[in-house]
């Protein structure tokens, strides 16, 4: 495993762990799923993902 | 369609629920190889060594890595044998079965999640001050209960429930822990339940306050660079929203660099003659302040303050673990405390009252056995999972990582000075206040090496220089177990830069701890304001309070709420006995009480499923459990100990305000009105919570009693929908499931084909 591989991997880890690739994955999942459905803009994606945050909040543990 | 097996010999099992594409289950034996078992017979060799140096050879020198190698090994011996029989005989998972992941996939809250991401996810939920906060507490007995009870009490009872919990909400859609109470154990179990888990929210972010309030009064570092978050935090939700959105990972790293900035300005504050004094704050003023946070941060929109800091505190969370493993193994430190101190069995500890039993078990709660966690297993991690069979992996061993954070404040606060231990988490009213009395007072306890021999008494300068070198002007009686923690990472972590280091790292683990704490504070008003705004949203006429985009009704709620922690908030830090050491068996109590709620769920739903048999497993947990939380509770509320019993020293205020005479620690008449307030309402608090708690088992023990009688009952388990996906169960794929991962690739097919997935 080159060094460029190992860093491609933390970054592939960390950002599933953060949350940070939820606008790839959700988009990769429209493509699948609804095919033909428009992509949402970046701005908007995460405007939503707040908005719903805060109609559901989740909790933290002690 | 329906399932069919493949014999691929050796006892592997493949199977597929649709023949035109590759396996998406593989069952293997759970028997053990020859090599196997030379390995992990050399992995229970190693811990045995570990626990015999730290229980039984003990001398003069224990090393601190003992603790590590004791502790890693029981958990590799733990997650292997026991959850894997748990595995086997209990939940027998299904992976032919969708999971709520697969079934529900919107692409946002349900999604099938890499199990090693997953694993990071859980875990950063489930650890945050808790596991920091109880053990150094705890080291007031001594370093072996303690430890004992992380390490026992996680393989046999935290990981069990949280693992269980886990897998029984996967069953059910990913249901919480609320509404499988309410499904299982009736509307009056489940009622009791969601009562309980929302008041217990009330008295855990009041008491994370008074640890928070601990570590920044009178200290203007702390409360500067703290205070920075705010800003920093607000910045970064800017930078999200309006010029980058969506670049999480690249803010995180600017608002860590800008974190340690704050830490080195707060040096500068500290140094500096006017801006140290007027960053100086009272335990009252912070705790004012903190109210006000709370209620703007739970009002103010998620992408403005929250979700901002909780990516700063998830880098800082996983960062600093990794900083203190690595601490231990560079700096070795050697054990200061001795195995058990006096205080397990007198129960005159300074830190908190009570004796080994009960109270050790309560105040180790997250760590060991977290109620809490019930609520982060059930209903967000369900929703994630890939295959059921992850839950061992995910539930159990996020569980363990956490015990090993556990372990390692322990271990930072058995490394510190006896003197110093003391001198910081005696309340006030025992200590004096200044290093003259403060000394005179460890002197007096009559403090003991780990050997045995009598510890030479310390002049008060060593208490004042110690201040000095982790730049406080003072660390006598700044109890709540953050700044203790902090002291000694401080001393692990000068491993890194030298003695010289020690004020940063010092404050560097103030930050971090706070940081979870403002979160959890936060957070949690959010989800009690939600529970409270649905529950009186059924009342007749109120019904608006359901609507959660109704911003006036959300204000009000989140008034009620923090005005609910609030004012357990204050009544602590102006408790003249100290509030931590009167609020956190409260605190400990109240935790261990919603684990026994989640246990005794689970234990339900076995023996209505006809499992009987294999009800111990979660039963002996359970019972020990409620030993220990309705001893506490008993104590708490009937002792005629003062120092023990809440109703007690009320009494004993009383008689002594009926004649005239003011008792220590209480120093005018106006604290001894505090002190008999405050004892009745925490009394009553901790009836409440024991009330609750019987409810909940009484009402389980009837359902469990009908399922007994009528050999099972149905559960709200889903059916069963054929899974299309394929994944490994462990962090490595086995031999049988990388066969069929390559079956996949040569097919040309993704085994999970969901999001950005990677090799």
């Amino acid at each position: 495993m080159t060094l460029l591989d190992m860093s491609r991997s933390l970054r592939w880890f960390w950002s599933g762990v953060t949350g940070a690739d939820a606008y790839d994955r959700y988009c990769a999942h429209l493509q699948r799923v609804h095919p033909g459905c428009p992509l949402p803009t970046k701005s908007d994606f995460w405007r939503e993902k707040y908005a719903e945050m805060e109609r559901n909040p989740k909790s933290r543990c002690c | 369609m329906s399932t069919q097996v493949e014999e691929r010999g050796d006892g592997v099992r493949v199977y597929r629920n649709d023949p035109n594409l590759p396996p998406i289950a593989v069952e293997e034996p759970h028997t053990i190889t020859p090599k196997g078992k030379l390995i992990f017979g050399l992995i229970g060799l190693l811990g045995a060594i570990g626990w015999a140096m730290i229980a039984l050879v003990r001398g003069e020198n224990v090393n601190a890595v003992w603790f590590v190698v004791a502790a890693i090994c029981t958990y590799i011996i733990a997650f292997r044998f026991y959850a894997r029989l748990i595995e086997y005989k209990v939940l027998q998972p299904r992976d032919t079965r969708m999971t709520p992941a697969e079934e529900f996939e919107n692409g946002k809250d349900f999604m099938p999640t890499d199990r090693r991401i997953l694993f990071g996810h859980h875990f950063a939920a489930v650890a945050g001050a808790g596991p920091l906060v109880g053990p150094v507490l705890a080291a007031q007995m001594g370093y072996l209960p303690g430890t004992m009870w992380i390490i026992i009490g996680v393989v046999f009872a935290g990981a069990v429930q949280d693992y269980m919990v886990m897998h029984m909400s996967i069953r059910r859609r990913g249901r919480s822990l609320g509404q499988m109470a309410r499904d299982e154990l009736g509307p009056v179990g489940g009622w009791a339940a969601i009562l309980g888990v929302l008041t217990i929210m009330i008295i855990l972010i009041a008491v994370l306050g008074i640890v928070v309030i601990g570590a920044l009064a009178e200290s203007p570092w702390g409360v500067f660079s703290v205070g920075l978050t705010i800003p920093i935090a607000l910045f970064m939700g800017v930078y999200l929203r309006y010029i980058r959105p969506g670049a999480v990972n690249e803010v995180s790293l600017i608002g860590v660099a800008l974190l340690i900035l704050a830490i080195l300005a707060g040096g500068w504050v500290h140094e500096h003659d006017t801006l140290s004094q007027t960053f100086t704050l009272s335990k009252e003023t912070l705790a004012w302040l903190l109210i006000a946070y709370g209620f703007c941060a739970a009002v103010l929109p998620v992408w403005l303050l929250l979700a901002p800091r909780d990516y700063l505190s998830t880098f800082m969370k996983v960062g600093t673990i990794a900083l203190l493993a690595l601490g231990i193994l560079i700096a070795r430190p050697v054990v200061k405390m001795p195995a058990v101190t006096e205080f397990a069995s007198t129960g005159t500890g300074p830190a908190f009252a009570g004796s080994l039993f009960p109270f050790l078990f309560i105040t180790i709660a997250c760590g060991a056995l977290s109620g809490f966690h019930a609520l982060i297993s059930s209903g967000t991690t369900p929703k994630l999972i890939e295959k059921e069979s992850q839950a061992r992996m995910i539930g159990y061993g996020s569980m363990l990582t956490e015990s090993f954070v556990a372990v390692m404040a322990m271990v930072a606060a058995v490394s510190i000075d006896q003197h110093i231990y003391f001198a910081m988490n005696a309340p006030a009213g025992l200590t004096g206040g200044t290093p003259e009395t403060a000394a005179a007072y460890t002197n007096g306890l009559g403090l003991v090496g780990p050997g045995g021999a009598a510890l030479a008494n310390i002049d008060p300068a060593l208490l004042s220089q110690a201040a000095t070198d982790v730049g406080e002007k003072s660390i006598i009686s700044r109890t709540g177990g953050a700044p203790t923690l902090a002291f000694g990472m401080s001393e692990v972590m000068s491993a890194f830069g030298g003695a010289g280091m020690k004020a940063f790292w010092y404050h560097f683990a103030v930050m971090f701890e706070a940081l979870f704490i403002l979160t959890t504070v936060d957070a949690g008003t959010r989800v009690a304001r939600f529970m409270f705004s649905d529950a009186i949203g059924n009342l007749p006429g109120l019904g608006k309070f359901k609507d959660p985009s109704w911003r006036i009704g959300a204000w009000i709620c989140s008034l009620i709420v923090v005005a609910g922690w609030g004012s357990i908030l204050l009544m602590g830090v102006r408790d003249p006995l100290g509030g931590i050491y009167t609020l956190f068996p409260l605190f400990g109590i109240a935790n261990q009480l919603l684990a026994a709620i989640a246990l005794t769920v689970v234990t339900t739903i076995l023996i209505k499923q006809g499992k009987a048999k294999w009800a111990w497993i979660p039963g002996i947990p359970l019972a020990w459990d409620l030993l220990v939380t309705l001893t506490a509770s008993y104590q708490k509320i009937f002792s005629d100990v003062p120092a023990i019993g809440y109703f007690a020293n009320h009494d004993k205020f009383v008689t002594a305000k009926e004649g005239g005479k003011i008792l220590a620690p209480a120093k005018t008449m106006e604290d001894m009105d505090k002190v008999i307030r405050n004892t009745t309402i925490q009394g009553w608090l901790s009836i409440s919570y024991a009330v609750l708690v019987i409810i909940v088992v009484l009402a389980a023990l009837a359902v469990m009693l009908k399922a007994l009688r009528s050999g099972g009952l149905p559960t709200s388990e889903a059916e069963d929908v054929p899974s299309k996906i394929f994944a490994p169960r462990l962090f490595l794929p086995t031999k049988a499931e990388q066969d069929v991962l390559d079956e996949w690739k040569e097919a040309g097919l993704d085994p999970t084909p969901v999001g950005a997935h990677h090799g």
